[in-house]
């Protein structure tokens, strides 16, 4: 069954929209080809491997702006399926959904992941598991392309696990330490915490639509149409933004991503940019339907959510000697961004997603960057490096253009978009909102200035020889910083803003706006952000200045004792002493009534045993033995006189004639 | 005798056959018995897929089952017992199952004979418990189904207790003694089906599956007697499945069990129980599954959440493995007591996943202890990816399989059970409580959560961090030859089975659906 269909339900010609669009599921298929290729030809093929995901990549990188050609001409969306299976009544399908949102999407999976491809050509580089690292980093992007391509939540929900797998894999890729593979399990299980209301949300929607499918439009139309209960629609709502707050680092469930940052660099620049935590963010977008239909609530959660998490990362990431911790926990905050922009509302979809299209591009970009500092500083710390700026030139230049779209400096993509964000709070009347994320972005300007200062700036004090990087890692940095510098221009309103003709939510694109007040209100909290850093770290002190907040400094430095918790609270009370005491339930209370039965058995057996030996067979030697005193009593009485022998017979014949005739 | 009513009862009958022919061959001969043992399960195999291919899938009953290569003649007159034989499409993949584990378990011995070796017997019981098995899934008749039933328990209780580990003795003798109770009150339920069911013209009951299914789908048995019944034959199933409580015979006979005598107790055994209840329980005692669903949910979620934590504990390999059975089985009655379609075309895809996916863990664990000697995780020491990368790397990928993830066969037989969970039959039949289910589905999910966990943590044990200096130069060598011939199909799969579930959803499915009719789904 193949269909085509508008958004609306309204047929759109399925000849106008192109051979990419039709064809868009290729680049999504493509990367498990060269996945299972170079699985089994890597090692036999010239360099390893990488070749096959690298073509499979750059051809979908081209496709993908093929699809998005569609797109800027103005065309629909797109939809192809194939039948999946069937179960009762419910029908799935396999295929493809493209509109604006896939479109951009699917540009910044496969430009982000093609970066890293060639970058992790130099990174790994005799690395020892060289084929598999780039086997798993293939099918990541692939399960991610599936994610944003699908248009049902079962398909979808493959290709969002197939991500968490791969994440765990590439998490804990040099698993020879436990503090890596433990890092790989806690994101997994972390995110599954998620997964499991998500699966949960979609058995909702699917109810929804009296158990017949769970093709994303059709469940849209649903919800739309008002004939679904209330209740349903809002719980299955919060039910789905719990996989959002599991793979989009959310709190209270963000815990797991800062260690996510045991694996190679480069996959820290794929997971955290593009791809997996991107993916829950995109969720919330793809279903935004349910939310917009459900009850005011889930969407005030989803902001509330966002708030907080903002907030409580972007505090962390102020306090942190790992270069890749503060990305980590910026891309927290950059991500709680989206979230809560995306509970204000259909105003803040565009916004939410602008951000995380032009975030995909600085993220990587700094995280390429440090994974380019930490390969020639030979650490993480921040404390061991300073002045790196004179021996890494392009380095330093790229990630400083990263680092001022992060920041929101203008004209750099990260300004553009972050405008949009406090511009769609405002517009809603969320003031509070706005409030929160204008304070986000005087500390996202005070640390992302505290990292530049303490990484490039001041005296050297590691004791490595720093070098700059070879050009295959530092190509990718320059095209990254470029597309950094460009993106934003495409969500800026004076220039058209043509991203929001592309990505939008409902029947009209939202006009863009430019709002003066919003911008010197952004560039004011950037100025305070850079230069209250500026003022803190200008030189190099130790300890940290900022350990003189006190009791404050220890609360970020002990992570607000959440990972305390849930180790202390939760995981290890389950595995240990739950876990045992269960099993010694089974061996003791459960085994022991099979075993008790058994042994009372055994026991009821030997006493039956010993009944018969001693009394039922006592009972026979016995009579044996009476038999033989009964003789000899006999021989006593056998005197041989005849009168004795008829009494005893007469005695006898009365005896048994009383019993027999006894009544 | 045409291929239509002869082909079950050849494919049946033939690895008894086989192992007479084991027997008569002459001592020393060791070659010659594996030959047999290989040939014999390929030929039923192949016959099995033959099978397969010529059903006709599109022909179409009122009341299940729906019956094809039926073979129906006279047995034990006296009893009204009769020799009927035939499959559908519930029966089609766990019968094809069977012989395919058969035979790669055939295959995997020609390599790797467990101490103390007499191959004969032990090649002999093997194709006994294969036909054993294979009749279960095609008996039509109660006392012909009951016959196969026990005959799979002797083989099974020599072959841990002869081939055994340490504790063979005690897990056989358990084994056998407590699936025996189960069967006898399976039994007792049986002669009440018989004695309170339908009589023909001339005043005879009947054992007859199809004629007591349609009699007990139309109402024949009363209110009262399928409470009772339903509990005396769920009780001889729910030994076998194993049902929480009744499941502490399964960690010991699989502990103890050789291997190919683990990867057939749970890639096909455990599924003659859950078989059982959809087949018989379910069709020829509406009333009472009803009665009994919400309970038999209840025991599942516990079970589910139960094993888990249980497997969290365990120090034995494959005592974990085994423990894990438990819960995956849980999934399967879950699906089954929400009396749904969805549901019940869930449990038979669990029970087929399972047995190709636990079939294959197990193939893994017994292939590790002939490596280390060893099934503890701390003996072994984790670094095993290190020193046997392939070996590791399946054990990984099957392991991820068994924790449900999506894209391989673990998963959809547990989402789609959960799904059903969701929104039970609450048809004016079955009218189950669908709070109840529901929260029966968020146990369901916490299990998942720490089925994950302790297979990654197993796998964190196991095969990452360093080998411990013991193992390294120790001559460990990765896979051979014959493991990859035995898990290569079962790896493809658990890769196609997570891909097109419709492999078995549509063969499975217009037997579901007859079966569902009765309680108004």
């Amino acid at each position: 069954m193949v269909g085509v269909l508008g958004a609306e339900g309204a047929p759109a010609a399925a000849s106008s929209a192109g051979w990419f669009v039709e064809h868009a599921w290729l680049i999504g298929l493509l990367p498990f080809i060269s996945a299972g290729l170079a699985l089994f030809f890597g090692k036999r093929t010239p360099g390893g491997g990488p070749v096959y995901g690298i073509a499979a990549i750059g051809a979908g990188s081209v496709m993908a702006l093929g699809v998005a050609w569609h797109f800027v001409q103005g065309g629909g969306p797109y939809e192809k399926y194939v039948e999946w299976f069937r179960i009762g009544s419910l029908h799935m399908q396999l295929g493809s959904y493209v509109d604006g949102l896939t479109a951009v999407m699917l540009i910044v999976v496969t430009f982000v992941s093609l970066m890293v491809q060639v970058y992790s050509l130099g990174y790994m580089h005799g690395d020892v598991r060289y084929t598999w690292y780039f086997v798993v980093l293939s099918l990541f992007t692939g399960a991610m392309l599936d994610v944003v391509l699908a248009g049902n939540l079962f398909q979808l929900l493959v290709g969002w696990e197939v991500m968490g797998i791969c994440s765990y894999l590439l998490i804990g890729h040099w698993y020879e330490d436990p503090a890596n593979s433990g890092a790989a399990i806690k994101a997994f299980l972390t995110t599954r915490i998620g997964d499991v209301p998500f699966m949960f949300g979609i058995f909702a929607l699917i109810f929804a639509t009296g158990m017949t499918t769970s093709n994303i439009q059709v469940i849209g139309q649903t919800v739309a149409g008002g004939h679904v209960s209330l209740l349903l629609v809002t719980t299955a709502a919060l039910l789905l933004f719990g996989g959002t707050i599991g793979k989009s680092a959310q709190f209270p469930l963000y815990v797991w991503l800062p260690d996510a940052m045991a694996g190679p660099t480069p996959v820290s620049a794929l997971i955290h940019a593009a791809t997996m935590v991107a993916a829950g963010v995109y969720l919330v977008a793809r279903m935004f339907q349910v939310f917009v239909s459900a009850d005011p609530i889930a969407l005030h959660v989803v902001a509330i959510i966002g708030a907080i998490t903002l907030l409580l990362a972007a505090f962390l990431a102020l306090v942190q000697d790992d270069i890749k911790k503060v990305l980590a926990y910026s891309t927290i905050s950059q991500l709680a961004y989206m979230v809560a922009a995306l509970g204000v509302g259909s105003d803040g979809y565009p916004a939410a997603m602008f951000h995380l299209f032009t975030h995909a591009f600085f993220k990587a970009l700094l995280f390429l960057g440090a994974g380019s500092v930490i390969h020639a500083a030979h650490t993480n710390n921040m404390s061991e490096m300073g002045g790196l700026r004179k021996d890494m030139k392009v380095t330093f230049w790229t990630f400083a253009i990263g680092a001022a779209a992060l920041a929101g400096v203008p004209p750099f993509s990260g300004f553009f978009s972050k405008d949009e964000l406090i511009l769609a709070a405002k517009d809603s009347h969320t003031y509070w909102l706005a409030v929160v994320l204008l304070v986000g972005a005087i500390l996202t300007a005070f640390y992302t200035t505290r990292m530049i200062l303490l990484t490039f700036f001041g005296d050297y004090r590691g004791h490595a020889h720093a070098h700059e990087s070879p050009r295959v890692m530092t190509v990718p940095l320059i095209l990254l910083a470029g597309a950094t510098c460009v993106v934003g221009l495409l969500g800026f309103a004076p220039l058209g803003a043509p991203f929001l003709d592309w990505v939008y939510f409902g029947g009209e694109p939202i006009p863009a706006v430019f709002s003066p007040l919003v911008a010197i209100l952004s560039i004011v909290a950037v100025t305070v952000g850079i230069w209250t850093g500026y003022i803190v770290y200008r030189r190099w002190r130790t300890p940290d200045p900022l350990t003189r907040l006190g009791p404050a400094y220890d609360l970020l430095e002990h992570k607000y004792y959440l990972d305390d918790l849930y180790w202390n609270g939760i995981v290890r009370p389950i595995r240990d002493p739950i876990a045992a005491g269960v099993y010694w339930t089974n061996q003791h209370v459960i085994d022991g009534v099979v075993n008790g039965t058994a042994t009372l058995a055994y026991a009821l057996s030997a006493l039956v045993a010993w009944f018969d030996r001693n009394v039922i067979d006592g009972v026979v030697n016995g009579a044996g033995s009476a038999m033989e005193l009964f003789g000899r009593g006999l021989r006593t009485i056998q005197t041989g006189k005849v009168q004795w022998y008829a009494v005893g017979l007469f005695a006898g014949v009365i005896l048994l004639t009383v019993f027999i005739i006894r009544p | 005798m045409t291929w239509q009513n002869s082909a079950i009862t050849i494919t049946t009958l033939l690895p008894i056959v086989g192992a007479l022919g084991v027997l008569l061959v002459p001592r020393g001969d060791d070659r010659l018995v594996k030959g047999i043992g290989i040939a014999i399960t390929g030929v039923c195999l192949a016959l099995a897929i033959a099978i397969a291919a010529t059903y006709d899938y599109s022909a179409t009953c009122a009341t299940p089952p729906c019956l094809q290569f039926v073979l129906n003649v006279q047995w034990i007159p006296v009893i009204g017992a009769r020799y009927h034989v035939g499959i559908d499409g519930i029966s089609m993949p766990l019968y094809i199952l069977t012989f395919l584990l058969g035979f790669l378990c055939a295959v995997y011995t020609g390599r790797y004979v467990p101490e103390p070796g007499r191959i004969k017997a032990f090649v002999a019981l093997t194709l006994l418990l294969i036909t054993g098995m294979a009749g279960t899934f095609v008996a039509f008749d109660l006392i012909l189904f009951f016959v196969f039933w026990e005959l799979v328990l002797v083989p099974m209780y020599f072959l841990i207790g002869v081939w055994g580990s340490a504790n063979r003795q005690y897990a056989s003798i358990k084994f056998f003694l407590y699936t025996l109770l189960g069967s006898v009150f399976m039994l007792l339920g049986f002669l009440a089906l018989y004695f309170s069911g339908p009589v023909d013209a001339l005043g005879k009951h009947t054992f007859d599956l199809t004629a007591l299914t349609a009699f007990g789908a139309g109402g024949g048995y009363t209110h009262l007697f399928q409470l009772v019944v339903f509990g005396a034959i769920a009780l001889g199933f729910a030994v076998k499945v194993p049902m929480w409580p009744f499941h502490t015979w399964l960690p010991d006979a699989h502990t103890e069990a050789p291997t190919i005598g683990s990867v057939l107790l749970a890639g096909v055994m455990l599924k003659m129980g859950t078989y059982g209840f959809v087949r018989i329980a379910l069709p020829v005692l509406p009333q009472g599954a009803v009665a009994y669903a919400p309970w038999i949910g209840g025991l599942a979620a516990i079970a589910i959440v139960y094993a888990a934590l249980a497997c969290l504990a365990q120090k034995d390999l494959k005592r974990l493995i085994a423990f894990s059975s438990v819960g995956h089985m849980g999934f399967v009655m879950l699906g089954i007591a929400t009396l749904t379609t969805i549901g019940i075309q869930a449990a038979i895809f669990g029970m087929v996943a399972h047995g190709v996916i636990t079939g294959m863990l197990f193939f893994c664990v017994g292939s590790i202890y002939d490596r280390y000697h060893t099934r503890q995780i701390a003996d072994i020491g984790g670094g095993m990816a290190e020193i046997m990368p392939k070996l590791s790397g399946i054990f990984a990928f099957v392991a991820i399989a068994s924790l449900g993830l999506p894209g391989l066969a673990g998963f959809w037989g547990e989402v789609m059970a959960l799904l059903g969970a969701f929104s039970p039959n609450t048809s004016t039949v079955a009218g189950l409580n669908v709070g109840l289910f529901r929260a029966f589905m968020i146990a369901g999910g916490i299990g998942t959560i720490l089925t994950a966990g302790y297979f990654l943590w197993m796998l964190q044990r196991v095969n990452m961090g360093l080998a411990p200096e013991r193992w390294r130069d120790h001559g460990l060598r990765d896979i051979l030859t014959v493991e990859w011939v035995s898990w290569v199909p079962l790896l493809v799969l658990i890769l196609v089975l997570g891909l097109i579930p419709s492999i078995v959803l549509n063969s499975t499915e217009q037997g579901v659906n007859l079966i569902v009719k009765i309680f108004g789904g």
